[in-house]
């Protein structure tokens, strides 16, 4: 349950982010999250209801998107996506694969906000 | 009203992962290999790192250890009876060590004087890995009593760790632990990672772990 810490990471963020903006309101932020990042996604959403309470993102709308594990398969030379977390092998040969290319981010892709002109 | 988006694409733990790559770096000069070891509380991470600590200050090393528990300094103080530098991290609550806390509890330590220093993480099987301390090596324990398909039930933990370590050999017997069943399941989640099976007790498998502690620190150098 690291979750709030992850979600007080995101409101400090966002918030330093929106200095550049003065006076607009944050309406969504969006997340891009690995399957291999050890965050669930109903505990982000139960959290940052609390967290952002009383700071710019009270209110917004939190949209996560879990991205799949990409590993490079040798023998295939290819880049080949995990179905599920039990099993690291190569979903074409059945080799083991080690070599990791995508699965663990835990990144704030954009944020959706509305200003007054 | 203008409806605008802003593209960010920033780490959400971007600070921590920078702190840690600073930590590393400093590490790295230092010429101290740092090990960051994290597995569920009752693994015997603790029986372990003594032992290991013993070991190395036997063997004329210089080793040091963080060590990192919601509350109580009970951890620190065994291991202090080693003979080595430990210090205690109370995370009061929080789930995992960060690198902002390690950083913190290295002040008046000249890590140019160590050869190890080892960072005992809160047991926890699942918030630990999010948080980079700017190890080079983590390691994942299991001991025999927890059941051979941890790895499989903890992946995103255990295909983030460089090395395994089983724990608790000597009652691998009455506990009706299957060996090979653990050894395929941890290389089933982190493929070819280097597996030791050791005991704390009899001191089973502390040569090997030893021996690739020494390459690990030399490798670095």
């Amino acid at each position: 349950m690291h979750e709030l810490s992850i979600v007080s990471s995101i409101v400090e963020s966002v918030t330093e982010s929106l200095a550049a903006y003065p006076g607009a309101q944050v309406k969504e932020v969006r997340l891009r999250v690995g399957a291999l990042a050890s965050v669930v996604e109903d505990s982000l959403q139960f959290c940052y209801e609390i967290a952002t309470d009383d700071t710019p993102l009270a209110g917004s709308k939190l949209v996560v998107n879990i991205v799949p594990v990409v590993m490079h398969c040798e023998p295939c030379n290819a880049e080949v996506t995990l179905a599920s977390l039990q099993s690291f092998r190569c979903p074409r040969c059945g080799e083991l694969v080690a070599d990791l290319r995508q699965g663990r981010e835990l990144e704030i892709e954009s944020i959706e906000i509305e200003e007054n002109p | 009203m203008t409806t605008r988006i802003v593209e960010l694409r920033s780490g959400i733990l971007k600070k921590n992962d920078e702190l840690a790559a600073g930590l590393r770096q400093s590490f790295g000069q230092a010429g101290v290999l740092v090990l960051n070891l994290v597995s569920s509380p009752g693994t015997g991470k603790t029986a372990f790192l003594e032992r290991t600590l013993r070991e190395l200050l036997a063997r004329g090393s210089r080793a040091a250890a963080l060590v990192g528990d919601l509350e109580t300094d009970n951890d620190a103080r065994r291991l202090a009876a080693s003979g080595a530098p430990v210090r205690q991290i109370n995370t009061h609550g929080i789930c995992h060590l960060d690198a902002d806390m390690v950083s913190r509890r290295l002040d008046g330590w000249e890590l140019a004087e160590l050869d190890y220093l080892f960072i005992e993480n809160v047991g926890n099987l699942v918030c630990p890995s999010s948080y980079d301390l700017g190890e080079r090596v983590r390691v994942a324990l299991l001991s025999v009593t927890e059941g051979e398909d941890k790895p499989l039930k903890y992946p995103t933990l255990f295909n983030s760790a460089d090395a395994a370590v089983i724990t608790k050999m000597d009652l691998a017997v009455p506990c009706d632990f299957n060996r090979e069943l653990a050894i395929r399941n941890i290389n089933e989640i982190r493929p070819g990672i280097r597996i030791f099976e050791t005991s704390a007790k009899t001191g089973a498998g502390m040569d090997e772990w030893l021996e690739y502690l020494k390459k690990e620190r030399d490798r670095g150098r």
